[in-house]
């Protein structure tokens, strides 16, 4: 057994007794250990969170299985949190293994959201590894007659201090029973100074089976008896709130293909045995769908959203802003435009739903197993605990994509026709029936003194919040629409994001929540709002620093006291070799032109900073991002490796974003239904990038996935100005715009 | 209808409508893992697999058009090498696959499928590309991830070693 495979907890006898479902194609490595511990999965359970049990079990081969409740979306957290219990445990990364997600089996550590699964789930496994080590050497101490004091672990090996033969190894102590410990609340946690495994770039454990393709994604599960599933809806959604009401199904239209139509409420799918067959009869199925023109589209998309009755809030009021405005030298004054963005996975949601009449077993990718289980309970008008949701990655999908829909499509269509369904998403269900990124629109005033610091700022946000309920369920049980603008998980404007790095007594900031009924469907998008918050505040940020006379760099350090803001600020300064000059001074005056931006900005904790590189072609208006820096800190870095590798595909994600990505949609729908109509960063396309970890061990870790994106936007904007003299206030920053904003110049 | 093709060497008998595109004969009757559904449009590359030695998009193509030639997925391609470089037995990865771990590439690996088809596909009939060679024949492939500076890497690396140069 490779002892770094995810364990695949699909256990025969579960999809036996769940109706003669059985999972070909995965390998059984990692076969669930004996005793007490292989009923687990059976049933829904209420996990004790201060139970070792809950969280790891050792094994008679001496290893080690975490019930990591964090999914691997490719970001490279299981490696982490394996590190992180390794370390604990004084056990080599080769003895570790995880399991796959699955509420009947992994405690719930919340939602794999916001890039939390080290800061917050970190914690949690490293307490419970502490307890578990202290429990093991209870355990040690009576079988080698020695108190704890004079024992020491060396992978998984307990000895007497100085006599390395007397030992007993985990698997002798407790090798696949149950510790039946609670916590105690005080078992020592490493020191730092004695870390071994923790801030080493161990490789990702998920790595090797994806080079060889080996790995099992979701789009790759089948079950026996399966059959095949599609949704089908108009093409592109339509106003949030109209839904889409089928008006009349011509069911003749599929007479020629062996599929059947599953209706439930305003919910329409096909099922057949042939997966050819369930697309062909999806795309043929004839629909009237009832007709609407509610949207504004995109022309007149900000109009709407500043027209609209909003819910305001004021996020920060800090002194008296108006006054310092009045009192300032330069006041830099904007509005900016941000769209809709995709999260547009690449492989599009997939999802098995196996339901019978009293039980339910899910299998789909999503973030939040758990929140996944609540929500299809009542999709499928079942409780909860006779709902189990298995977690397989998918491809990635930065936030809520249709991982929801897609599941309880499969569910609902499951339940319908008494069998498996696999549900795969098309391309243009994906794309089309998006949760979006929200679109936003910003007001900006940012003001300095004589001296160059800035004295006052007041940054204005409108846009809308998220779906709480997915497509699906509201569809089958036309529900209200509902929408998620307040509390936990809500997103009014980000006050870290909106110049919260810069020293000033006057700053206000105020959310602007716009209804998201008439417009398209919300949720969060990598790094939400982020990019957009970063493109208005750090150009508005750059703006002073042309009219203060300095570099940009030196602008920021002049006005930024706090040390990790620096620290990154210079970390990625000097990884890009920075030489100081005004932006905008030395213009080019070719065809292409070239120029360099930097900016900062934040998600929740962690610190961001990003220089960029950029080539203007001003007749064709293409902007070309050439060379990235990019520099986090997000605390103790766990595996400085892993985190590169998110700061580089923060930065490639956030250029696709900053300079192409956006929602197309007319009255009726949404247009982007493909690549072609939602184009992204291709690969010719692709910057240099260099990616700085600031490793703090001693400081608690933060999120490390999404960060720099914020930054990366407002460096390639603020680098579009040093090469153009020009602002460019809406993004994408197309060449339409670009050529736009230029010509508007003369 | 029932249909012969060659798959990794192998011929197999397949039954499908001759317009059911080739993808869904390879994952749902032939239960490979390489090529994988991404857009049923030919835009983003999941699906890639060689037809005599050449990237196509097995999602747009009909099973009916592949009769007679010979097929090779991602499962396939170890052996292919082999074959290529006249190795008298086909190693357990591709050298652009080992290069993809030691560079850690992969995030979430979905379209690792088509960045292995069609880089070995480069790499076999211009073993020194150029970066801006790379970035050109890439270029039908998306990641959305944003791995492509490490595809980019892996493809350099994997020529360096095919050509012997470092072990």
């Amino acid at each position: 057994m490779n002892a770094h495979q995810t364990e695949l907890n699909f256990s025969r006898r579960d999809l036996l007794k769940g109706g003669g479902a059985l999972i070909v194609g995965f390998s059984m490595a990692g076969v669930p250990a004996g005793g007490a511990l292989a009923a687990r999965g059976d049933t829904a359970v209420a996990f004790d969170m201060n139970a070792i049990d809950t969280w790891i079990a050792i094994h008679a081969d001496n290893t080690a299985t975490v019930y990591i409740g964090k999914g691997e979306f490719g970001q490279g957290n299981t490696t982490g949190l394996l590190q992180i219990a390794a370390e604990e445990l004084d056990l080599d990364m080769s003895q570790m293994r995880s399991v796959q997600l699955d509420t009947n089996v992994v405690p719930n550590q919340g939602a794999t959201t916001s890039s939390s699964s080290i800061e917050r789930g970190g914690p949690q496994i490293r307490a419970a590894a502490a307890e578990a080590r202290r429990a093991l050497l209870n355990l040690a101490s009576a079988r080698l007659r020695m108190q704890i004091g004079s024992l020491v672990v060396n992978k998984g090996i307990v000895s007497i201090d100085g006599h390395p033969t007397q030992s007993v190894s985990y698997g002798a102590l407790i090798g696949d029973k149950p510790f039946n410990v609670k916590f105690t609340g005080t078992a020592p946690q490493k020191s730092i100074t004695r870390y071994k495994v923790v801030g080493t770039s161990v490789p990702r454990v998920d790595i090797p089976d994806k080079a060889a393709g080996k790995y099992i994604h979701m789009q790759h599960v089948r079950v026996a008896g399966m059959l095949h599933g599609r949704v089908v809806r108009p093409r592109g959604q339509r106003a949030y709130g109209i839904g889409a009401k089928p008006m009349a199904i011509d069911e003749a239209s599929i007479k020629d293909i062996p599929a059947r139509i599953v209706r439930k409420g305003d919910f329409v799918g096909v099922v057949a045995e042939s997966e050819w067959d369930a697309i062909r009869a999806a795309r043929a199925l004839k629909v009237s769908w009832q007709e609407t023109s509610a949207l504004p589209g995109n022309a007149d998309l900000f109009t709407r959203m500043r027209a609209a009755k909003t819910n305001d809030a004021t996020i920060v009021d800090w002194g008296d802003a108006d006054k310092a405005f009045k009192q300032a030298a330069y006041v830099s004054t904007a509005t900016y435009y941000c769209p809709y963005q995709s999260h547009a996975p690449f492989g599009p949601n997939c999802a098995i739903g196996d339901v019978s009449p009293d039980r339910a077993l899910v299998i789909c990718s999503t973030q939040d197993i758990y929140n996944t289980r609540d929500m299809l309970a009542a999709v499928l008008s079942m409780p909860v605990d006779k709902v189990r949701v298995q977690y397989v990655e998918g491809s990635g999908t930065y936030g809520r994509s249709c991982y929801d829909d897609a599941a309880q499509a499969a569910a609902v269509m499951s339940q319908a026709v008494g069998k498996p369904v696999r549900v795969q998403f098309m391309r243009s269900d994906e794309h089309g029936w998006d949760d979006y990124g929200p679109a936003h629109l910003a007001d900006v005033r940012a003001a300095i003194d004589a001296n160059g610091k800035i004295v006052a700022y007041e940054y204005h946000g409108w846009q809308h919040g998220w779906m709480i309920n997915e497509t699906t369920h509201e569809l089958v049980l036309n529900t209200p629409p509902k929408e998620r603008t307040t509390g936990a998980g809500s997103i009014p404007v980000n006050r870290m994001s909106t110049g919260s790095m810069y020293q000033m007594a006057d700053r206000r900031v105020v959310s602007h929540m716009v209804p998201m009924e008439g417009l398209l469907k919300g949720a969060p998008l990598r790094s939400p709002l982020d990019l957009a918050f970063a493109f208005a505040s750090e150009q508005s940020i750059d703006e002073l620093a042309v009219a203060a006379k300095l570099d940009p760099l030196e602008f920021r350090r002049k006005n930024i006291g706090d040390a990790r803001w620096l620290g990154v600020l210079n970390a990625a300064a000097q990884a890009a070799a920075w030489t100081p000059k005004i932006s905008g001074s030395a213009l080019g005056s070719g065809e292409v032109v070239t120029g360099r931006g930097i900016g900062v900005g934040t998600h929740h904790v962690s610190y961001g900073a990003a220089v960029a590189e950029i080539e203007v072609n001003k007749r064709t208006g293409v902007i070309v991002a050439k060379r990235l820096f990019g520099a986090l800190d997000a605390g103790q870095i766990v595996n400085p490796a892993a985190v590169e590798a998110q700061i580089m595909g923060q930065m490639i994600q956030a250029t696709s974003r900053t300079l192409k990505e956006e929602v197309l949609f007319d009255k009726e729908g949404v247009t982007s239904l493909d690549w072609m109509s939602y184009p992204v960063l291709r690969f010719a396309e692709h910057p240099e990038v260099t990616p700085v970890v600031v490793q703090r061990l001693d400081e608690p870790s933060s999120g490390a996935g999404e960060e720099v994106m914020g930054a990366t936007t407002a460096a390639i904007a603020n680098a579009f100005y040093d090469a153009t003299g020009v602002r460019l206030r809406q993004f994408p920053m197309t060449p339409d715009r670009v050529k736009a904003a230029l010509a508007a110049r003369t | 209808m029932d249909y012969q093709i060659t798959v990794n060497g192998t011929s197999r008998t397949v039954s499908a409508t001759p317009d059911t595109p080739l993808l869904y004969v390879l994952i749902n009757q032939l239960d490979l893992k390489g090529p994988r559904f991404g857009c049923g449009l030919a835009q983003c590359g999941s699906c890639s697999v060689l037809l005599d030695g050449v990237e196509i998009r097995s999602c747009i193509t009909p099973v009916a058009a592949v009769q007679g030639k010979a097929l090779t997925t991602l499962e396939g391609l170890p052996a292919l090498y082999a074959q290529q470089k006249g190795l008298a037995q086909a190693p357990a990865m591709h050298p652009l696959q080992q290069a993809f771990i030691d560079v850690q590439a992969p995030q979430c690996g979905y379209c690792y499928n088509g960045m292995t088809i069609k880089g070995s596909e480069l790499l076999a009939k211009n073993p020194k590309p150029t970066e801006a060679q790379i970035r050109d024949h890439m270029d039908g492939h998306l990641c959305r991830c944003g791995t492509y500076p490490r595809v980019m890497k892996a493809i350099q690396l994997a020529s360096t070693r095919m050509a012997g140069e470092v072990r």
